[in-house]
């Protein structure tokens, strides 16, 4: 039977997914003023965590932070609904203090939907949208609409496609097979066909998830506690951290033994991965208990982080072993972990197979490059993790709006954020797994701190419309003092009197030779800004966040300096850009793999080209010469 | 203009006597005015007008290296429109070698393959119906000298370096794990580890250093080719100046059918000597590819050593050899001198006048002192030349060594002043990548496969 639904809608833009990129993109859209529909294929799996329990982590909490800076939701979201949160890696530099808060799921997810409910000019929609509308716009492609399954059209100038892991989803639990999306949610079975019609080209990866257990049946006394921090600190900028002191949950630590790999070994055959049932490309950085068994013989045992998904339900989950073994198998070896000899799984673990772009099809804007006015974020682009799909979210509805706006789109570069390297990784290089955000890929981290972000952003998020006057004149004021603070210490000089001197004693450190500014003093690395209060009566009281990067700013600036250095030269490159028709078959002396890797590739700047694979510095020598050439010819 | 100041040799590589060191860029003036006095002892490159040229010497520290004269073109009326500075050497390749060094010694960076005309081009100095001829350079120049970088390795040092990468990674990956899983993946307990890694790693790079002084990094020397017919006692030669039975010598004629390289030093001079199949018209197939190699290597020699076997009379071999020694650097080993001359001193020294003839003699161990002080002499005046490449190739690691070594001076220097290992990270990679541009490898996404393979990430 032909649907003879003619219902057409008209908006300025369409999010097609309500999962962690699709909330940032549509919130961005509607903030800035511009009619937009949310579809999901399920209302209740807003903001949905399928996966861990938790937000942020080593370099994602940096993500995080900028996200919060350019005036997104995920950041205030997890403030309000933690249960136990982390500063982690606080004992090395500032550069890798990453914020990671446990979630509780079920009121994250509850507490976005209010969010996206609440907004104005944004409607959410139940719908699967099966098809893209376009029309021809000289040689490219330019959308001008999507279509649901039940036939209603909705008009619009951009589309951001945020689906995740749900196209032609397929989850796989040993032997059992369903077609289904995360959490045994419907998958997308139509949207793919229609990307392909369009040109856009597909692959599939593959990740997974460890099992759900039934709390009750678990014995934590075998099993070391995990506490929070004592002072809780803030993902957002705009919450204040006195309003978010609270009591927290404990995770617990445990780990796999001899027994387990056993288990493990035998049954490799039966795991739809080593049976060669699975052809989607998996993560290497969060393996299965199986991969890690085969891929780290040598190891006797393996950490289990048990972490509870919320207050409203003991389901427990259990970081380090997903898997994707039948369930019988699952079974005995969960069961061999100590702590675990009793117990009831709640949810499987499975893995999941689905299709997504290879994003070098999409500019930095994470616009395609041959369909104006759609646009991509999240899973959909290959990466993985709720943190790398919000960071891509926001910067898809920004741009998405500008460019229904006719204003100049934004693109975040290496050096300003790691919402810029993540966006650069994805478009400029080669990728064979879902992408996850580190810290080692910043290569100006030491630039690119959590306690900077909004230095970073806020002024980004304050033009484009997403950051709020007082938010933004909140940040000003909050550098003046910092700088305040900075030329403050160096102007403190302490004389080599003997109440200093023995005061230096007492933390260990050595002597004045000579009169010397407090700032000299913190850069000992056995200093502090907080321990050398006694020799600084005038000090005025100070927030931690300022005090933090007042310390930063004195104790590392060398290193600072030296990163500053690199970024001016790595910044002289992206300037450089490439004119759009440039034909690389016109250099002759550009060597043929890196002219196949330009073409296919076309990057926007002379930066860009040099980070291609396959692309050398002499490469890059003749395409400036030919770049000179032709600009003086014209 | 904020570049780079690079230097490099910018006269052909010959055997003129003067060679010339372009330097160019902000710090053309600084660099060089570090190292240069005129007569009186007086820096005073500073206060010289463009276009101008003045004599004085080069000073390594205190010790004069060189006689020079030195010419000034102020930006942008220069070749490269940048200030320009040119130092004309006299004393040969060697000299020029260690003048190149100490300009880098003192603030400019080696110039890449092509970097000056680059510059030129990029600067408006070369005119635009050129640029196809400039891409040409860049691309052609980068390429020898990638290949030349790996190929004139020592196949010992190659595996060496690889080593050492590795390590560099290894720790680097550790830390980065350790940073990115903080709670499966612990630093702390590899701390001494690391620093004693770190430690081989420096004390490999101070003795490939000083390798690198001896020109023993590179395979190649002054290439010398021993030619002579067969059974004329070549390969004894070679056994006796590389002190090893390496060459098998019999009496009968033809035993060397192939070609045999060895490595002799001569106090700060290397000679890469090449034995050849003697040259003879010859049936035997093998053989005569050895013939023909041994022809290639003559046109491609530095110096050919002729060896004359006076025991018997001249040929039609000797005849071709001594026609092909005109117009070469080459010197003649009257061989045999220990039996009765049949073929006369005198007579070789009348068909070949201006060459060096020396009597030598293997059974008696004659003559080789003789034979080292010539080629020495021959050397220091600049009559016989280092090959360009080479030199380069050489001055290129160098460097790349020095710079791998700041780096990792860098991470014991964080190390030691307690600073946490997330510092380290820049620096390692830094020396990582120094390593790399010897033997021809990049860096890629070698951080992120190793943390992968070499560590179990949790979730």
């Amino acid at each position: 039977m032909t649907n003879r639904n003619t219902l057409t809608e008209k908006v300025d833009i369409c999010v097609i997914g309500a999962g962690h990129a699709g909330c940032e993109a549509a919130l961005a859209c509607a903030r800035l003023s511009l009619e937009t529909v949310i579809f999901t294929v399920s209302v209740e799996s807003i903001a949905l965590m399928p996966c861990n329990p938790n937000i942020g982590g080593s370099s994602k909490g940096h993500i995080v932070r900028e996200v919060d800076a350019l005036g997104g939701q995920m950041g205030k979201n997890i403030d309000k609904t933690f249960i136990q949160s982390k500063m982690l890696n606080r004992s090395k530099g500032p550069a890798v203090h990453s914020l990671r808060a446990q979630a509780d799921k079920a009121d994250y997810s509850k507490e976005m939907r209010c969010t996206l409910e609440e907004q104005d000019h944004l409607t959410i929609k139940q719908a699967e949208v099966c098809e893209l509308l376009w029309e021809a716009d000289g040689e490219k492609k330019k959308i001008t609409g999507v279509r649901t399954y039940t036939g209603t059209t909705y008009l619009c100038k951009a589309v951001v496609i945020c689906s995740g892991t749900y196209l032609n989803a397929r989850c796989l639990t040993g032997e059992a097979i369903t077609y289904t999306g995360p959490n045994g949610l419907q998958a997308a079975t139509h949207l793919s066909d229609s990307l392909k019609e369009m040109g856009i080209s597909l692959r599939r990866f593959k990740t997974g998830t460890p099992a759900r257990m039934d709390g009750r049946t678990l014995d934590y006394s075998k099993m070391e506690e995990q506490k929070g921090d004592e002072r809780i600190v803030p993902f957002s900028f705009s919450t204040d951290p006195d309003s978010i002191q609270k009591d927290q949950i404990s995770c617990y630590l445990t780990y796999t033994n001899e027994e387990t790999h056993k288990i493990i070994r035998a049954n490799l055959d039966r795991s739809p991965i080593y049976a060669g049932v699975i052809e989607g490309t998996g993560p290497r950085y969060c393996p299965s208990i199986e991969d890690k068994v085969v891929k780290f013989p040598d190891k006797e045992r393996h950490q289990i982080f048990i972490e509870p998904e919320g207050l409203s339900t003991n389901e427990m989950y259990l970081s380090g072993m997903s898997s994707s073994l039948p369930e019988d198998v699952q079974v005995a070896m969960y069961r061999t972990v100590p702590g675990l000899e009793n117990c009831k799984i709640v949810k499987n673990a499975y893995a999941i197979e689905y299709d997504c772009i290879d994003p070098n099809q999409l500019y930095a804007t994470l616009g395609f490059k041959d369909v104006k006015g759609l646009y991509a974020a999240g899973q959909f682009n290959g990466s993985s993790g709720y943190e790398e799909a919000a960071g891509q979210g926001i910067i898809a509805g920004i741009n998405a709006s500008m460019f229904v706006l006719g204003k100049k789109e934004i693109v975040l570069d290496r050096s300003e954020a790691y919402i810029g390297v993540l966006i650069d990784d994805l478009v400029t290089k080669e990728n064979f797994e879902p992408y996850r955000m580190m810290t080692s890929r910043a290569e100006y981290r030491l630039l690119l701190r959590q306690d900077n972000a909004d230095r970073r952003l806020r002024k980004i998020g304050y033009e484009v419309g997403l950051v709020s006057r007082e938010e933004y004149d909140a940040l000003v004021k909050k550098e003046a003092t910092i700088n305040e603070e900075v030329e403050r210490i160096k102007n403190v000089i302490l004389g080599a009197s003997k109440k200093n001197q023995d005061f230096l004693e007492t933390l260990d450190s050595a002597p004045l030779a000579k009169a010397t500014s407090l700032a000299e003093l913190m850069c000992r690395p056995e200093l502090d800004y907080r321990k050398l209060a006694p020799l600084d009566p005038e000090r005025p009281k100070l927030p931690d966040d300022i005090i933090d990067q007042v310390e930063t700013e004195i104790k590392y600036e060398g290193y600072i300096k030296r990163a500053l250095i690199q970024v001016e030269q790595f910044k002289k490159t992206e300037k450089k850009l490439i004119p759009e028709d440039i034909d690389y078959d016109d250099i002759d002396s550009l060597r043929i793999e890196a002219r196949q890797k330009l073409k296919a590739m076309r990057p926007v700047s002379v930066g860009q080209a040099s980070r291609i694979s396959g692309v050398s510095p002499a490469d890059i020598s003749v395409l400036l010469v030919y770049l000179s050439s032709k600009k003086k010819h014209d | 203009m904020t570049n780079e100041t690079i230097a490099a040799i910018a006269t052909p590589f010959g055997n003129s006597g003067i060679g010339i060191i372009r330097v160019s860029g902000d710090q053309a003036v600084a660099t060089v005015d570090r190292i240069f006095v005129n007569a009186k002892g007086e820096h005073i490159l500073n206060s010289m007008e463009s276009h101008t040229i003045r004599y004085g010497f080069l000073l390594n520290e205190d010790e004069i290296l060189d006689e020079v004269m030195v010419s000034f073109f102020k930006g942008p009326k220069s070749f490269t429109a940048e200030d320009t500075v040119e130092i004309n050497c006299h004393g040969g390749s060697f000299v020029l070698q260690k003048a190149l060094e100490l300009v880098i010694k003192n603030g400019a960076r080696l110039a890449l393959p092509g970097e000056f005309t680059k510059r030129a081009f990029l600067n408006g100095r070369i005119d635009l119906s050129k640029a196809e001829a400039v891409m040409d350079v860049i691309s052609s120049d980068s390429e020898i000298a990638l290949k030349n970088s790996v190929s004139q390795l020592r196949g010992s040092i190659y595996h060496k370096i690889k080593e050492d990468r590795e390590s560099i990674m290894h720790e680097t990956a550790y830390i980065e794990s350790a940073l990115d899983d903080p709670e499966h993946i612990s630093f702390d307990d590899h701390k001494e580890e690391f620093i004693s890694d770190v430690d081989k790693v420096i004390e490999d790079i101070n003795k490939l250093l000083i390798s690198a002084d001896n020109g023993r990094i590179i395979k190649d020397g002054i290439r010398t080719v021993i030619v002579g017919k067969p059974n004329a006692g070549k390969s004894s030669l070679l056994n006796l100046l590389s002190g090893s039975d390496r060459a098998i010598v019999t009496d009968v004629a033809g035993t060397t059918r192939d070609i045999l390289e060895e490595k002799v030093k001569l106090d700060d001079i290397t000679l890469c000597l090449t034995d050849t199949a003697g040259i003879r018209q010859t049936e035997d197939v093998v053989e005569s590819i050895g013939v023909d190699k041994a022809r290639k290597y003559m046109e491609d020699a530095d110096l050919l050593l002729f060896v004359i076997d006076s025991s018997v009379p001249l040929d039609d071999n000797d005849r071709e050899i001594m026609g092909s020694l005109r117009e070469r650097k080459s010197i003649v080993l009257y061989n045999k001198s220990d039996l009765e001359p049949v073929v006369k001193y005198e007579e070789i020294s009348r068909m070949l006048s201006g060459v060096d003839i020396i009597k030598t003699s293997a059974v008696l161990n004659e003559g080789f002192e003789e034979l080292k002080n010539t080629v020495k002499k021959m050397f220091l005046s600049g009559d016989i030349d280092l090959n360009n490449e080479v030199m380069i190739t050489n001055l290129r690691h160098k460097e790349a060594l020095i710079t791998a070594l700041n780096y990792l001076l860098n991470v014991k220097n964080s190390y030691e002043s307690g600073i946490s290992e997330d510092f380290y990270t820049i620096d390692l990679l830094g020396a990582y990548s120094s390593l790399g541009s010897i033997i021809g490898e990049e860096v890629d996404d070698d951080l992120i496969n190793t943390i992968f393979s070499k560590f179990c990430m949790g979730k």
